[in-house]
């Protein structure tokens, strides 16, 4: 399959390109942060859902668009351009994959299109410490007739606050892991919430003794690995798509400074020393553009190498978010460490969107595990 | 050309598969160890077994030697699609390219832009059937990076030029029978606008050739020079003094060939030379920071490939790929050179072997010796960061 965008794909980019220029600029990521980190804006939101983004990943029997994991990467770069906020990757990507990927078709048939017309949200809930650990889930279901009994402490959930619901993994006594929605109103739901450096909220939630209906479970009983490991490689690829907007973005304005600002009586572009570093990013970015289309890709063509496309991704752009932020601030010298300027919002975010998921030592030790060594 | 259907295509591939499975000789289809495996043709080489002969032959024969070139000059006359199918399907059975020719790679494409019809009609049939081996002279003992400052002179003297100067890197020039090359014609003016594309004879008078010694124990560089050389004006490629734009379009196709290093060769994944040579410990590589090191090399390695293809998809929909060569051949030649960093580390004290008494010994110490001029011909590294600066990221001068 060829790496390049089709027709309706690169027609749906430009679109999200014009339209986020126009009603979600970075000023606006700026405006929220100084409105006591506002996590976004509910009349953007509903703007998002109208133009058919939030259907684009769901099959056609929900009235979803059915138009592909390419098509969602693509407004997902877009936004990472911007840092646009949006429950877009929470809701759509995060919950949105484990429901469509669910067996259970009753909670399908009852949240998917409330997703999709943003009338309601859902936050996942996975991790537990302060690092991605997949294989290590403490939390407990355990189960009593026809019920659940949820006990655990989840952090850094995505959008946690206000969300209607959460899904939310935890280990069963059946053996298996279990991803169980459940409502935010239920009885034992403490939340505390925090402001990572990315002016970002994140949720921690504690569950205690929470009663679960079974039918609020998403996966038969031996499938959760296989399903919590199809939501993570999606999460990887998504974030890393919305990486690789935050890059190019950081990148192009840091040689547009590199072409105007004046030093020793000349553009500081014409030095050689900054020259080959810009150009030994542009490589990279290069690379990071191939890996990210690659893996999209995948993601619709059910590719079987899928883990190892998802890891490649993610470590690739993890290690390369870090390069090209740091050299973006140094690069532009004084200015970019105050808070007058831009660059310094995507150096932020870059340290919390490369480590959402899996950070690169993850990946990178991920990649060479499925390899065999 | 007509376009074929998808179905004409297809039959295509599937004659292409079945011919290539009955006259491709089974030694034919081996990788090869290295360059002195293929066959380089020329007036005065020979075949090194019968099996390549006979390879060579069947596919001069289907006039596949450049399956891509118009008929007339000896080509297939195959067209992209075509061309591609045959690729692949060579890829597929691992055949071995039947000769290695630069008149192919780099000079053909050189000719097909900037020759008359004339000089298209003397040179390209030769080329296509393997009767002429070109090498290249371009870079000089003081004009290395910095390639147009060149010194080698061709005088005006009415029906000729009169050559003198000297040529270093030229590959093969002792074997070769022709040489392509960049000489001064204007010393007054700038020094990109005072070069011309000259084509001369080897068997010329005052053609010499000394062979150049590498780290890695031999090597075809030669140096060569010109000492009161005679050559037709009729050999002048392009417009004179106008040579600077031809070298440039040449270069781009030299950077694609070294960037795409091993490319063609079956190349194994370092991590499974790992696990014939180091301990392992719970299922993973012992030593972990070679572990992590292989795994960054797969990566990028992995990743580089996806690359190619994504930039040669967007080339077919006429996004121009010219500047991106720099890329390729930066970022190739530097995975190659960590590549075999890596291997070396990996093979212990046997990649340091440099000679054996024991025939099996892989002699991998001279390859890995080879490989640090990768970075520095065909354009250092440096060159093609600075190409990149200025040509893609518009950087200042």
């Amino acid at each position: 399959m060829a790496l390049i965008l089709n027709e309706e794909q690169k027609m749906l980019k430009d679109s999200a390109n014009e339209f986020l220029a126009m009603n979600a600029p970075v000023e606006q990521f700026r405006t929220l942060r100084d409105n006591n980190y506002q996590a976004f804006d509910q009349d953007l939101w509903q703007e998002i859902v109208e133009m058919g983004w939030t259907a684009l990943t769901f099959p056609e029997e929900f009235n979803g668009l059915d138009f592909g994991y390419v098509g969602l990467g693509q407004v997902m770069e877009e936004m990472g351009k911007r840092l646009t906020k949006a429950p877009l990757f929470s809701s759509i990507v995060l919950a949105g994959t484990a429901l469509v990927h669910s067996a259970n078709q009753g909670l399908k048939e009852r949240w998917i299109p409330a997703l999709m017309n943003g009338t309601k949200r859902l936050a996942f809930a996975q991790d537990e410490k302060s690092y991605f650990d997949p294989n290590n889930t403490a939390t407990t279901a355990t189960k009593t007739g026809n019920e659940y009994t949820l006990n655990g402490c989840k952090k850094m959930v995505i959008d946690g606050a206000g969300a209607d619901g959460f899904i939310v993994v935890a280990k069963t006594d059946e053996g298996d892991l279990g991803l169980f929605l459940v409502d935010a109103e239920s009885e034992g739901i403490t939340m505390t919430t925090e402001v990572l450096l990315d002016a970002g909220t994140y949720a921690q939630i504690d569950f205690n003794a929470v009663k679960i209906d079974a039918s609020q479970r998403l996966n038969d009983v031996g499938n959760g690995n296989a399903l919590l490991n199809h939501i993570n490689n999606t999460a990887a690829i998504c974030l890393s798509a919305e990486m690789l907007g935050m890059i190019t973005e950081a990148f192009g304005q840091t040689v547009a400074y590199l072409q105007e600002r004046q030093q020793f009586g000349k553009r500081i572009g014409t030095y050689q020393a900054l020259q080959h570093r810009a150009a030994k990013l542009f490589c990279e970015i290069e690379l990071c553009k191939s890996v990210v289309i690659k893996a999209l890709q995948g993601l619709d063509n059910k590719a079987e190498n899928i883990d190892q496309l998802a890891s490649l991704a993610k470590a690739k752009l993890g290690d390369t978010i870090k390069l090209v932020t740091n050299e973006a601030m140094q690069m532009h010298g004084g200015i970019g460490v105050t808070d007058d300027v831009n660059i310094g919002f995507y150096f932020k975010r870059a340290r919390v969107a490369q480590r959402l998921f899996g950070d690169y030592n993850y990946h990178l030790d991920r990649y060479a595990r499925l390899k065999a060594y | 050309m007509e376009t074929m259907s998808k179905t004409d295509l297809e039959d295509f591939r599937l004659e292409t598969r079945k011919w290539l499975e009955e006259n491709c000789p089974a030694s034919m289809r081996t990788p090869v160890k290295d360059s002195g495996d293929f066959f380089w043709g020329g007036r005065n080489t020979s075949f090194k077994n019968e099996d390549q002969k006979i390879w060579f032959e069947k596919m001069l024969q289907k006039k596949w030697i450049v399956p891509y070139w118009d008929t007339k000059y000896g080509g297939g006359g195959l067209s992209d699609e075509e061309n591609n199918i045959l690729t692949q399907e060579m890829t597929r059975l691992g055949c071995r390219k039947p000769i290695f020719s630069f008149g192919i790679s780099m000079l053909g494409p050189a000719l097909h832009k900037f020759a008359s019809e004339e000089q298209k009609m003397r040179f390209l049939p030769e080329i296509t059937a393997g009767k002429t081996w070109w090498c290249q002279g371009y870079s000089e003992p003081n004009a290395g990076s910095d390639l147009a400052g060149l010194q080698t002179k061709a005088e005006d003297k009415g029906d000729h030029y009169l050559i003198n100067g000297s040529k270093v890197w030229t590959s093969y020039a002792d074997k070769a029978d022709w040489i392509f090359c960049l000489v001064r014609t204007d010393f007054d003016a700038p020094k990109h606008n005072g070069i011309s594309f000259l084509l001369i004879d080897m068997t010329s008078e005052g053609v010499s050739t000394r062979p150049i010694k590498l780290i890695s124990g031999k090597s075809p560089f030669c140096e060569t020079f010109f000492d009161n050389v005679k050559v037709p004006k009729e050999n002048l490629i392009g417009t004179l003094n106008d040579g600077w734009t031809i070298a440039k379009y040449l270069l781009t196709h030299e950077r694609q060939m070294i960037g795409g290093v091993g490319e063609t060769d079956v190349r194994r994944e370092l991590h499974e030379i790992a696990k014939e040579n180091l301990a392992f410990r719970d299922g993973v590589l012992a030593d972990p920071v070679l572990r992590t090191e292989i795994a960054v090399q797969g990566m990028n390695d992995s990743i580089f490939e996806m690359t190619i293809q994504r930039i040669m998809d967007e080339a077919k929909t006429g996004v121009n790929a010219g500047a991106l060569s720099s890329f390729f051949k930066y970022y190739g030649t530097e995975q190659n050179v960590s590549r075999m960093e890596l291997l070396t580390a990996i093979t212990g004290s046997d990649g340091l072997i440099w000679e054996s008494e024991n025939e099996d010994a892989k002699v991998q110490a001279r390859l890995f010796c080879r490989s640090k001029g990768n970075t520095i011909e065909g354009g250092t590294s440096e060159i093609q960061l600075g190409i990149i600066s200025k040509r893609i990221l518009n950087l200042p001068s």
